[in-house]
């Protein structure tokens, strides 16, 4: 096998592995997760091996035709920005399902769960593995499909219906944005692929859609990364099982909004719009989400609104456009994955060992966790930006990144410094505050958690600082690759633990500072952000559920209004809309029958057979009682067939003499019991309207059909079956050739309905009494109890 | 020949399109009934009229010895022809048990699916 | 409608209409007649009997039920155009063959078994149809 095989391969197994999922959880238990988390171990492995390429600076590209008539290919592109994430996507990924086969441990759908979570893990390494957009938009949606399984995994309660559907609803809607945006970029360029398409940089940024491809972009990321206003529906997707929260909610699937824009950094990054929306938005979203963040008292909403506003520093970075804003983000966005999971891991053991998430309502436990309290203070570190934590690199660079001397960088800093102190004091109530103090009784008695939840955050602080450690080693591998691959060029990063005196350690400091002061003040600022959000009262959460309270009344109007329910307006309807373009057009565009040439020698019997059928039709429209009506509809029938005969065809002829008999047979059947007039005992003036909008059907079917015959006949069809239906069929007869031969296949779909129709006929004369009468109430409910 | 064709086709349309457009169940089965004998028409008169001459294709020969009709709307309509009896048939019976269900004969007042006044819809999630 | 002479002459027309309706059918490829046809004067001949003897005797007459032989002949039909996949060409595709059979060369293909399947759906299907909605009759 080549490698381009076993990436696709590596591609599609979390999709295998969630396929066998159920079974084998079935069969083992939540041990199942052993075998299972080998999957993301594999694809692990199997990416790690182009580590040493890619940090040649060398790109792997690969893929198969896909659509190849639009020159879609299934492609994807491993450089120094994919990979990173891959190997998050896969490492945290094979922790999760280790932590969730002990977070789930005995829940009836286990199996399920760890077939979602198999099935996103899948969606996510499609996503960031694509080069093609296509492939990106789909894997893209994926994720969002995915993330409504696993919110709504317990469907049993609203809350969590609600938060699925509304992350369905925002990052899904998203997508649509993205498509346009690159379908747009596609347009501009003919490039369908994120790997040729960095070529055509100039020419993108010039073109008069920059904009629009720019922010339609946007729109994708932004709610896909809960960038404010969108940010509502992270807090939101806590409704999650917590494995689900560490492993989309914080370290994979919001970055991928994030993911989107370092890759388009060197398409559309640099340009005045893209250094103000992105920096703009992203400070935004980190001042707002921080202030949340520090209001929340329940463990994972504290986290939750961290994430959002960890991301809108990423954003802020990837749009800033200073020196060292990318190996920032780069640097940020690794830390805060292995950080956030560790975190989210350990809310989950708390919540798990303790039953309550409720921060006031936890104290004292670090004698009963100490494994957990450690892995929560050194994660907290990490997040607080402490020495000797991968945090602290990442912080130091940003605000290397920040401390240029004019008033856009002040501006941010400060920004920056701010939004950093309340998340540090945010990581702090969370790793500190459950466990110290006096203890607290709490809902479970209190113990260390099983090593399959220990196993996931331990490993992760441990790396955490194993990688600030060896900086050198990871900034060659991981990040040098991954800040160059997001600018376009090659770009080195240097930063480590060695102390280093400057700008960005004072507003380290700073920092720290803040954070402890917030902290211990934090009873009175949550307070006071709480009586400020009450103010306000009005919030996009709550607009959501207006917005979908407002789309359900609105089609339910508009449903009433065209479906009165009244089958006479729909024939009028759609008899008046037949007749309308049946005669407009021709007027409009003058192509009207021309005066037709009526044949003055029909054959008198001729004659006589058609007005017998039009008396026959007559007879219909005026027939008092049923045996009338029955015999002139048999009349009309039989003429018509009698017409087929004159006219060349035998076989229809004959047809429609049996089909006439029965129909006249069933319909006396049927109507002997009906019992009814077949006259029409409405008044004339309703009648009227009726008889104008048929005859007006009629006229105009004449003058159109009048307008087909007078055009010149193309034969070549019926000159092939002609020709052909002997010598090639062995058949005299053309017509029944056609039937079972030239097209048999439609005649097998023909004789399908008609076994149909008489299934269904049949189950209609034999439902019994009983039945009837519930399908008259139309109350589901009570053909269910009755069943 | 063909502009008579049209104009029988066009009455059988009217008269069909009448009947259907009525509020009664009956005169609506007889409209769809008629209406496919008018769509029948419709199809043949626009594959041309050719008298007399069916598409048969004599003994030993290969291709038929002089014009015939045309055979492709004759397919069309042969197999149309069952389709529409299958199809009237099942009206036939659908109206028959909407009528012995709910004693009315009168498409006003067959309102179980879509009822007047039916509650608002659901608006939670 | 049970008439002493339709009674009589029941059996005789009903057996001419049936073998009438299978000669029907198997001329149809080179003369009027065919599937569709066949199958519709079969069932009118079902019918006649029904009248002359009542439903009961129609349907121990067939033996079948008339859907299963409507759905056998949906089978047949399918599976005359499936057996061209054996040959590795299209769906649907004739196939011909002519056996020796006491001396007479037979012409048989798979078109003409799609066309037989044909026959058997508007038997099965219109007979139930009718018998259905005339035992609805008697009571």
């Amino acid at each position: 096998m080549s490698v381009a095989d076993l990436t696709f391969l590596a591609l599609l197994l979390p999709f295998l592995g969630a396929i066998v999922a159920p079974l084998l959880t079935r069969i083992l238990g939540h041990n199942a997760a052993w075998v299972l988390a080998l999957v993301p171990v594999a694809i692990f492995l199997h990416f790690t091996g182009f580590s040493a390429e890619i940090a040649r600076g060398e790109v792997v590209t690969g893929g198969y035709a896909w659509v190849p008539s639009f020159q879609v290919r299934f492609s994807w592109l491993i450089d120094g920005l994919s990979l990173t994430f891959m190997l998050l996507i896969s490492g945290i990924g094979a922790l999760i399902v280790l932590y969730s086969g002990g977070y789930l441990k005995g829940h009836p759908h286990q199996g399920r769960f760890f077939s979602f979570l198999l099935m996103f893990m899948g969606s996510m390494l499609g996503l960031v593995a694509s080069d093609s957009f296509l492939m990106l938009f789909v894997f893209w949606e994926l994720t969002s499909i995915t993330s409504f399984l696993l919110i709504g995994f317990d469907h049993q309660r609203e809350a969590a219906r609600r938060a699925a559907l509304q992350a369905l609803v925002v990052t899904g809607g998203g997508g649509l944005f993205l498509l346009a945006g690159l379908i747009i970029l596609w347009n501009m360029t003919g490039i369908n692929q994120f790997s040729l398409l960095t070529a055509f940089a100039p020419q993108v940024k010039a073109s008069p859609l920059y904009l629009a491809a720019l922010v339609l972009v946007l729109g994708g990321a932004f709610t896909k990364s809960a960038q404010f206003p969108f940010h509502f529906w992270l807090p939101n997707a806590m409704e999650a099982p917590t494995p689900v929260s560490a492993y989309l909610h914080s370290a994979t699937m919001v970055k991928a909004g994030v993911y989107l824009l370092m890759r388009l950094y060197p398409v559309l990054g640099g340009t005045p719009a893209w250094q103000i929306i992105l920096p703009v938005f992203g400070a935004t979203t980190l001042i707002i989400g921080a202030l949340l963040a520090v209001r929340q008292t329940d463990l994972k909403l504290m986290l939750a609104y961290t994430t959002v506003s960890s991301l809108g520093l990423l954003v802020l970075l990837t749009g800033f456009g200073a020196p060292y804003a990318i190996e920032a983000a780069a640097l940020y966005l690794l830390a805060h994955s292995l950080f956030k999971g560790a975190l989210f891991m350990v809310a989950g053991c708390i919540d798990h060992e303790t039953g309550t998430r409720d921060v006031t309502r936890l104290g004292g436990l670090r004698f009963a966790m100490p494994l957990t309290f450690a892995i929560a203070l050194a994660s907290a570190a990490s997040m607080g930006g402490l020495p000797p934590f991968f945090g602290f690199l990442a912080k130091e660079e940003v605000y290397t990144a920040l401390s240029a001397f004019d008033g856009r960088a002040i501006i941010f800093a400060v920004l920056a410094v701010v939004g950093n102190a309340l998340m540090f004091a945010a990581a702090f109530a969370v790793a500190l505050k459950p466990f110290i103090g006096k203890r607290i009784e709490t809902p479970k008695a209190a113990h260390e958690a099983p090593v399959l939840l220990w196993l996931g955050p331990a490993v992760l602080a441990l790396k955490g600082l194993a990688v600030a450690l060896l900086s050198g080693t990871v900034h060659e591998l991981i990040t040098s690759p991954m800040a160059s691959a997001i600018a376009g060029e090659a770009r080195v990063v240097t930063i480590s633990l060695a102390p280093h005196i400057g700008v960005p350690a004072a507003l380290s400091t700073l920092t720290v500072l803040l954070g402890i002061g917030v902290y211990l003040r934090l009873a009175r600022l949550r307070a006071a952000i709480a009586a400020a959000l009450a103010a306000i009262g009005w919030g996009p959460d709550r607009g959501f559920d207006q917005a979908m309270r407002g789309l359900v009344r609105l089609s339910s109007a508009v449903t009433r209004r065209l479906q009165t329910g009244r089958l006479d307006i729909y024939m009028t309807a759609t008899f008046t809309l037949l007749a309308v373009v049946l005669i407009v057009p021709p007027f409009l565009y003058g192509e009207l029958a021309r005066a037709p040439v009526f044949p003055q020698d029909i054959p008198l019997h001729e004659l006589a057979i058609m007005a017998i059928a039009v008396i026959g039709l007559v007879a219909v429209v005026l027939a008092q009682d049923r045996l009338t009506a029955i015999v002139s509809l048999g009349i009309q029938g039989f003429s018509v067939a009698v017409i087929f005969l004159l006219y060349g065809a035998p076989d229809l002829a004959f047809t429609q003499f049996m089909i006439e008999t029965l129909a006249v047979v069933i319909l006396a059947l049927v109507m002997t019991r009906l019992r009814l007039s077949p006259s029409d005992h409405r008044p004339l003036r309703e009648n009227l309207p009726d008889a104008a909008i048929a005859l007006a059907c009629g006229l105009g079917a004449t003058l159109f059909l009048i307008k087909v015959t007078e055009a010149p006949f193309d034969t070549g069809l019926s000159d092939f079956f002609n020709q052909y239906s002997k010598t090639i069929a062995h058949g005299a007869n053309v017509v029944n050739v056609i039937i079972v031969d030239f097209r048999g296949t439609d005649t097998l779909g023909e004789i399908a309905v008609v076994m149909i129709a008489a299934l269904a006929i049949l189950s209609l004369v034999r439902l019994r009494a009983g039945s009837l009468r519930r399908i008259a109430d139309n109350d589901p409910d009570a053909e269910e109890a009755s069943r | 020949m063909e502009p008579v064709f049209a104009l029988l086709t066009g009455i059988f349309l009217t008269i069909a399109i009448y009947l259907m457009m009525s509020k009664f169940i009956i005169r609506m089965l007889m409209g769809v009934a008629i209406l496919g004998n008018a769509v029948n028409l419709l199809i043949f008169t626009s594959g041309r009229i050719m008298r007399e001459v069916p598409p048969v294709i004599g003994p030993g020969l290969d291709v038929p010895a002089g014009p015939v009709a045309n055979p492709l709307p004759q397919a069309l309509i042969l197999t149309a022809i069952v389709i529409s009896f299958s199809f009237f048939a099942f009206l036939l019976v659908l109206s028959w048990r909407a009528y012995s269900t709910l004693g009315t004969d009168n498409t006003d007042e067959m309102r179980v699916a879509e009822p007047d006044g039916a509650p608002p819809p659901p608006l939670g999630y | 409608m049970r008439s002493l002479i339709l009674r009589t002459v029941a059996p005789l027309i009903v057996g001419l209409m049936v073998l009438f309706s299978i000669f029907v059918l198997l001329r149809g490829h080179n003369e009027p007649g065919g599937g569709f046809i066949g199958g519709l004067i079969a069932v009118a001949a079902l019918s006649i009997y029904g009248i002359a003897f009542g439903v009961e005797t129609v349907r121990r007459a067939i033996v079948f039920h008339p859907l299963a032989i409507a759905g056998a002949g949906l089978m047949l039909s399918t599976l005359s155009g499936l057996v061209s996949m054996v040959f590795h060409v299209p769906f649907m595709t004739g196939l011909w063959i002519y056996p020796v059979i006491l001396g007479e060369e037979v012409p048989l293909s798979s078109v003409m078994t799609f066309d037989i399947g044909v026959y058997l759906v508007v038997v099965g299907a219109v007979t139930s149809v009718a018998l259905s909605l005339e035992e609805r009759g008697e009571d």
